[in-house]
């Protein structure tokens, strides 16, 4: 090319590499089936040098996806000639299995069948014989193309951890030849739930973690998002539940940027800037919490979203509808019966019932000592309602607990400078 | 305006083992950096090189598979760039995104002159 061509930088989509990094692996092991999943891997990073190699000196291909997958397509094509090669069978047909491989190639990279491929891809990774970990792990390598240093930042682990982990989940699909597709029947529906599970985790990931570094928790948000859109667009996963899950991840990142202020210091729902909130998110979010409202089936995502709806949309914190943040968090309490759902219910019951019932409801928590002294969120919220009280002295002994645990900065400075006031 | 050859020598981009992320950075950097010098009208275009090849040597034009030289001072790529003196050209240099895994050598395309 020539000067002059060219007159500004070009720009990429952002994360296109990644998202496209998905793409390529979900068909590819299509083609060679999981079991070849590090040829597979192999593969994508050969497409991505090629890409580099090409792009780099002169101007970017007018559709850079589609450029993508062609050399990854014939990159597949030509890995399987190679294959052929050693077969036993006459001239004549291997021309024929060749040339019927690759029209069944060429249909794994329509549209349509990518979607498909990257569906299976997600069902693969949620596997129920893999725990947790492993699935959440395997699910940002291979569906959503993060290294395994940006994996380990994410999930606030080290590389190694990290490299295990995606190796015993590779190794033990590999020796239990687990099949690479969509489950059916019953085995969806109890699949799915693993998916929601590993969706939700890697947002909370996200959202909550205080150890990792704004910009990764920010993309793996927005990679749980936008896993849960792709998982909603497919008819096995267009169900209620998908959709109540993607509209709780809309209304929470709706706050995303309104948690902290500009000294890294958390602020509470109460004191946050309501204008800072991302109006077209909350809006995405009552949407998607409409198109969840049908059938009979209550997920615990349709009261969290619920729940989230409510904060959301109330205008300021005042005008919080309490009464009815109990009524859901009463539900919700049914579904899933854990320590944290029942403390942020005895937040609600403060509003609701007068703090000294809360503090009770918070008493009442099964095992709340050890949860207190590793916990940090326990200590906080319990010293906070003793502050209401007027209780002081406790307040102050529990806040100075949850300084101690915390392991955010921000929050640390916050309850600093609680405790400095209560001096 | 003189002409500058900058020779990429280095190790291949696959020995630095980049995430998808980190490649789409890497290229981003490769395009802010060609795209700003077409801007002042400085780029004047390049390649990269393949690295597999033939060497041609000797009186009896012995042919053998090559280079093969040594990882770290394999021949990448070239760019032509066009800038007013050495100073200038290797200036030029700071936004290359490659330091990690290559380096380049800036030389001057000598102007042949017929009529002199």
């Amino acid at each position: 090319m020539s000067a002059g061509d060219q007159p500004t930088p070009q720009q990429l989509v952002d994360h296109l590499f990644r998202h496209e990094a998905g793409k390529m692996i979900a068909v590819l092991t299509r083609v060679f089936g999981i079991h070849n999943i590090e040829l597979v891997e192999d593969t994508v990073q050969e497409t991505f040098l090629k890409a580099l190699e090409v792009w780099k000196y002169g101007r970017l291909p007018d559709n850079p996806s589609a450029w993508l997958m062609r050399v990854a397509r014939n990159r597949a094509i030509d890995l399987i000639r190679r294959q052929q090669k050693q077969t036993i069978l006459s001239a004549e047909m291997v021309s024929v299995l060749q040339s019927d491989a690759e029209q069944v190639i060429q249909q794994f990279f329509l549209d349509s069948e990518i979607a498909d491929s990257q569906l299976r891809m997600i069902f693969t990774c949620c596997h129920p014989d893999l725990n947790v970990e492993d699935q959440v792990a395997l699910t940002l390598k291979t569906v959503s193309g993060f290294g395994v240093q940006e994996i380990a930042k994410a999930l606030v682990s080290n590389e190694s951890a990290i490299q295990k982990r995606l190796h015993r989940a590779k190794a033990h699909i590999k020796k239990h030849s687990i099949r690479f597709e969509i489950p059916v029947g019953g085995a969806l529906q109890a699949r799915l739930e693993i998916v929601y599970t590993v969706l939700y985790l890697l947002f909370n990931e996200g959202y909550h973690s205080v150890k990792s570094d704004e910009l990764i928790r920010y993309d793996v948000c927005a990679e749980a998002m936008r896993l849960c859109k792709l998982l909603s667009e497919h008819a096995v996963g267009r169900q209620p539940s998908t959709f109540a899950l993607l509209s709780l991840m809309c209304f929470q990142a709706s706050r995303f940027d309104s948690r902290m202020d500009e000294n890294d210091t958390i602020i509470l729902l109460e004191h946050q800037d309501r204008n800072k909130w991302n109006r077209e998110l909350i809006q995405l979010g009552s949407h998607y919490l409409g198109t969840a409202a049908t059938g009979d089936h209550l997920s615990v995502y349709h009261l969290e979203s619920a729940i989230a709806a409510e904060h959301c949309l109330s205008p300021d914190f005042k005008s919080t509808n309490w009464q009815s943040l109990l009524q859901l968090y009463d539900r919700l309490l049914e579904l899933k019966p854990i320590p944290i759902v029942q403390l942020n219910r005895s937040i609600v019951l403060a509003q609701t019932n007068g703090v000294e019932q809360a503090i009770d409801a918070v008493l009442d928590i099964p095992g709340l000592h050890d949860l207190i002294n590793h916990h940090y969120i326990y200590s906080v919220v319990l010293g906070s309602l003793y502050e209401q009280a007027g209780n002081i002295a406790e307040a102050r002994r529990l806040l100075e607990i949850g300084y101690r645990l915390t392991p955010s900065l921000a929050e640390k400075k916050r309850l600093q400078g609680k405790i400095l006031l209560m001096k | 305006m003189k002409d500058f050859m900058f020779i990429i020598r280095g190790q291949e981009a696959a020995q630095a083992k980049r995430t998808p992320e980190q490649t789409q950075g890497n290229m981003q950097k490769w395009m802010n950096w060609i795209g700003e010098l077409s801007a002042k009208g400085q780029f004047v275009g390049g390649a990269p090189l393949s690295k597999e090849g033939k060497i041609v040597k000797g009186l009896k034009q012995v042919v053998t598979d090559g280079p093969f030289t040594e990882g770290k001072e394999l021949l990448g790529g070239y760019l032509i760039i066009k800038a007013n003196s050495m100073e200038e050209a290797t200036k030029l240099t700071s936004g290359f995104p490659d330091f990690d895994i290559a380096f380049l050598e800036v030389r001057e395309v000598i102007q042949m002159d017929m009529h002199q």
